[in-house]
């Protein structure tokens, strides 16, 4: 299926009033591919992820996901209740703030759980198992399986947030800064359980980040925003080592070397 | 309309003015026609405080008519404060006839329990609920709940039963047990015990669910199927008790637990006085019970 992008979005437009959100941002999503947006606060990434994940309605543009019955589908024409069923099962979102993904009063079983319960899964000896089993691959201990997310530290819930997301086995995630907040270390293990996860899944993920070095570690390509504007858009590796535009080179130039 | 005649200012018949029990039963007859689905109606304030009943009064007072025949139930008795009180409330304002025997009654208020008798054709249960939205504890936005049951996305419904079985090892939910109507609507059958979920299914009578505050009417109308939720590893199941009731044998019924004295002594005895009482006047008599005639001295 790789010969057909995973996800189109043609002249995507946000405004709030007569502030923009984001403005004509156009491009194509391939399976299995990591695409990074960057830029400052306030540069309408985390705008362009919600309208790109339905959270938001667009006001002007469309975007079209593959289905996977290989048809092409305008996500803001699609009925809510199908649209509610792809983002539970063919999609994932990490929220920056774990508590937002999470629900925190029930534990962490049911947490990673619930997506294959909402998909119809009635038997408790296996949603027990395959949670388990993806508490094991988030790095979460078993004796942690019934403890509630809120005595888990953030390192541990961002992952356990992650859990619950690709317990379905989406195809396409949405990540929000997943890093945001944590200690260098913990974002440093965060990282790489993404990237082994991402790789060994073939998924398709959009992180929108702020961190550079996130982007390079990630993501395969990466478009750099500015005032609602894509202003540069490439592979992660030219944009961060020959940034074109000013203010790329600008933002590349501002990390902080140790 | 039959209002009484004999003093100066009085209330209408059943308490409500006839616009009021025009908008109740504009709901109540929507809420059969969609069973199970929660229908929002203009709840009146009614002369008790909230958690009262004032769901269950309004209903049955819109129900109700002259040669109806009135039973109201708190907790399976029919002696106890909230019983007597909401049955004095309609023998005064519609001066209908009241009666404790199941099998007399045409309209039975009840708070907590549905009768041992098997309720037949004609009767209409009317049930007092306190949060009438089952998903509530789970998902506190009322936009997002309504969401849900429009979608019929019920996964969280068995994310609570999970939690039980994770702390417990078996489903600990013991009232208020979810019920999915014909198929469709995941509905909160009200604080009755677990025990009386089958009593539901495919009941010959009419069910109807006031909740008052929550501002919400909801029914199962006769032959609706009703299923509790579970899951295929861990099936529904009802309570189950050692010993019969202690007063009059039964088995098979919902005991409650009296207290004897200070020294650990207790019974079991039923919840439903009504069922007990039948019992004991055709013989039956239990382990600490008393043969009939003594009884009554």
């Amino acid at each position: 299926m790789n010969d057909q992008p995973l996800l189109k979005v043609h002249e995507l437009s946000k405004f709030y009033g007569a502030r923009i959100g984001c403005r004509d941002v156009s491009f194509d999503l391939w399976p299995g591919e990591v695409l990074a947006i960057v830029g400052e606060s306030g540069s309408g990434k985390t705008t362009l992820l919600n309208c790109l994940s339905t959270r938001l309605t667009a006001d002007v543009g469309c975007v079209e996901y593959l289905m996977r019955d290989g048809q092409y589908r305008n996500l803001a024409t699609m009925p809510e209740a199908e649209r509610r069923f792809l983002m539970r099962t063919d999609w994932g979102f990490v929220h920056q703030n774990p508590a937002d993904g999470l629900r925190m009063t029930v534990s962490a079983g049911a947490n990673v759980g619930e997506r294959l319960m909402a998909v119809g899964e009635r038997h408790y000896g296996r949603i027990r198992e395959t949670a388990g089993d993806w508490l094991g691959r988030v790095e979460i201990g078993l004796d942690r399986m019934d403890d509630q997310p809120r005595a888990f530290s953030g390192g541990m819930r961002q992952r356990l947030q992650i859990a619950r997301n690709l317990v379905t086995s989406p195809r396409l995630v949405f990540m929000d800064e997943p890093t945001g907040g944590l200690d260098v270390s913990v974002q440093a293990r965060l990282l790489d359980l993404i990237r082994g996860l991402v790789q060994d899944l073939g998924l398709a993920v959009i992180v929108v980040t702020h961190d550079l070095a996130v982007a390079r570690l990630l993501s395969h390509r990466m478009m750099v925003m500015k005032d609602g504007h894509v202003i540069e858009h490439g592979l992660t590796d030219r944009v961060l080592d020959d940034p074109r535009e000013p203010y790329t080179q600008l933002l590349v130039s501002s990390i902080l070397q140790v | 309309m039959n209002t009484h005649e004999t003093e100066l200012a009085t209330y209408n018949f059943a308490y409500l003015d006839e616009q009021t029990k025009r908008m109740i039963r504009r709901a109540i007859l929507k809420a059969i026609a969609i069973p199970g689905y929660q229908v929002p109606f203009a709840s009146r304030e009614m002369p008790m405080p909230y958690g009262w009943g004032t769901g269950g009064v309004q209903v049955t007072a819109a129900v109700i008519g002259p040669e109806d025949t009135l039973k109201v139930i708190d907790q399976g008795a029919d002696d106890t404060t909230n019983a007597v009180s909401i049955r004095a409330f309609f023998q005064k304002v519609a001066n209908v006839a009241v009666t404790t025997k199941t099998r007399e009654a045409t309209v039975i208020q009840t708070r907590h329990r549905i009768p041992e008798e098997q309720l037949t054709e004609g009767q209409v249960l009317v049930y007092q609920v306190p949060i009438p939205e089952p998903l509530r504890f789970l998902e506190p936005r009322e936009t997002e709940t309504r969401k849900m049951h429009a979608l019929e996305e019920y996964g969280l419904m068995h994310v609570k039963l999970y939690e039980d079985i994770a702390r417990n090892g078996h489903i600990a939910t013991t009232y208020a047990y979810p019920v999915k109507v014909e198929g469709r609507y995941v509905m909160d059958p009200s604080p009755i015990p677990k025990f009386d979920n089958p009593k539901m299914h495919m009941s010959e009578a009419l069910q109807l669910f006031g909740a008052g505050r929550e501002k919400r009417i909801y029914a199962i109308p006769p032959h609706t199927k009703v299923v509790s939720l579970d899951f295929e590893d861990h099936p529904f199941e009802v309570q189950k008790f050692a010993k019969p009731c202690a007063l009059c044998g039964a088995h098979g019924v919902y005991l409650d637990e009296v207290i004897l004295d200070d020294k650990g002594g207790r019974m079991f005895v039923c919840s439903d006085t009504d069922f007990c009482e039948e019992r004991r006047e055709a013989g039956h008599v239990g382990e600490l019970g008393v043969a009939n005639k003594e009884a009554a001295e």
